[in-house]
């Protein structure tokens, strides 16, 4: 199974808790978007919108690139679900490994227990 | 060997668990139903090492494997791979027999130092191992690429036999 560390989900949620963030991420949904056309839209400070976009960035949710002056920004791709998957494939190359550990390590015991038996006899 | 005894050494399989436990560590965590001096024999020779290291599900063909398990000492594995052999090699930092194995993986600049603790309770060993990465960026690249310390190959190759076998 995969388990997630908890500091992914905070910081997905710590960028989801502010009503400006999900108007942008509404907004970003709908077409790209530059820092000053947020800021305009938004009513807000080119510093204000900058720090929002730069939360919803290090959660993965938005992507900016920077063409020429402006910050374009757009919706990124879904960070942890690409990690999920990439995670599964992890555990399953572990899983596949473990499980011939599991035959050599049965071949172990059971070379051990003849062995026993013969110092016995 | 009769069915019945052929049943109770056939053991149960146990689940292997991944977490991303911070920024630039991955834990991996299964049981083993043998002793920790077991287990880590498993781990520290290199004839036993090579049987399980890389499965047979896997499809890679390991061309050589040597290991000079104790602390400094080196390892290297060599795969069968196109257009030359590939190479994963580092060294031992820490070889403490029957409860923990350390080990540098140099075959990337970035690469991680891996982990191993055997934790023996009843009679069971859970085995415990953490890849380490340089950093945050360094094991966000890996997911990203794909490569998880070098092993793209065997995922596809994985893939592939999971895809039979779902079929």
């Amino acid at each position: 199974m995969v388990q997630y560390s908890h500091s992914h989900f905070d910081t997905a949620f710590a960028a989801l808790s502010d009503v400006t963030r999900r108007g942008v991420l509404e907004q970003l949904a709908r077409s790209d978007a530059s820092i000053t056309e947020l800021a305009g839209r938004f009513g807000m400070t080119l510093t204000g919108m900058k720090k929002h976009v730069g939360i919803l960035e290090d959660a993965g949710l938005v992507a900016t690139e920077k063409i020429g002056r402006v910050r374009n920004c757009r919706l990124g791709v879904c960070r942890l679900e690409e990690e999920a998957a990439w995670i599964e494939k992890y555990r399953q190359l572990w899983a596949a490994r473990f499980d011939a550990l599991d035959q050599v390590i049965e071949e172990l015991k059971r070379k051990e227990k003849a062995d026993g038996r013969k110092k016995r006899t | 060997m009769d069915a019945r005894k052929e049943r109770e050494t056939v053991p149960a399989k146990q689940r292997t668990t991944v977490e991303r436990k911070s920024d630039r560590e991955l834990v991996v965590t299964r049981s083993f139903d043998a002793p920790a001096r077991m287990v880590f024999e498993a781990w520290t020779r290199p004839e036993l090492f090579k049987r399980w290291w890389v499965p047979k599900s896997i499809g890679l063909t390991l061309l050589a494997c040597e290991m000079d398990v104790r602390p400094g000492g080196g390892y290297r594995l060599v795969f069968a791979a196109d257009p030359e052999p590939v190479a994963f090699f580092g060294k031992y930092l820490d070889v403490t027999p029957h409860s923990r194995l350390s080990w540098t993986n140099e075959e990337t600049p970035d690469g991680t130092i891996t982990t191993v603790t055997f934790e023996e309770t009843g009679g069971r060993t859970r085995v415990v191992v953490c890849d380490l990465y340089p950093s945050k960026d360094a094991l966000d690249a890996a997911i990203a690429s794909e490569s998880t310390g070098g092993f793209p190959e065997q995922f596809e190759q994985l893939d592939e036999l999971l895809v039979t076998l779902g079929a």
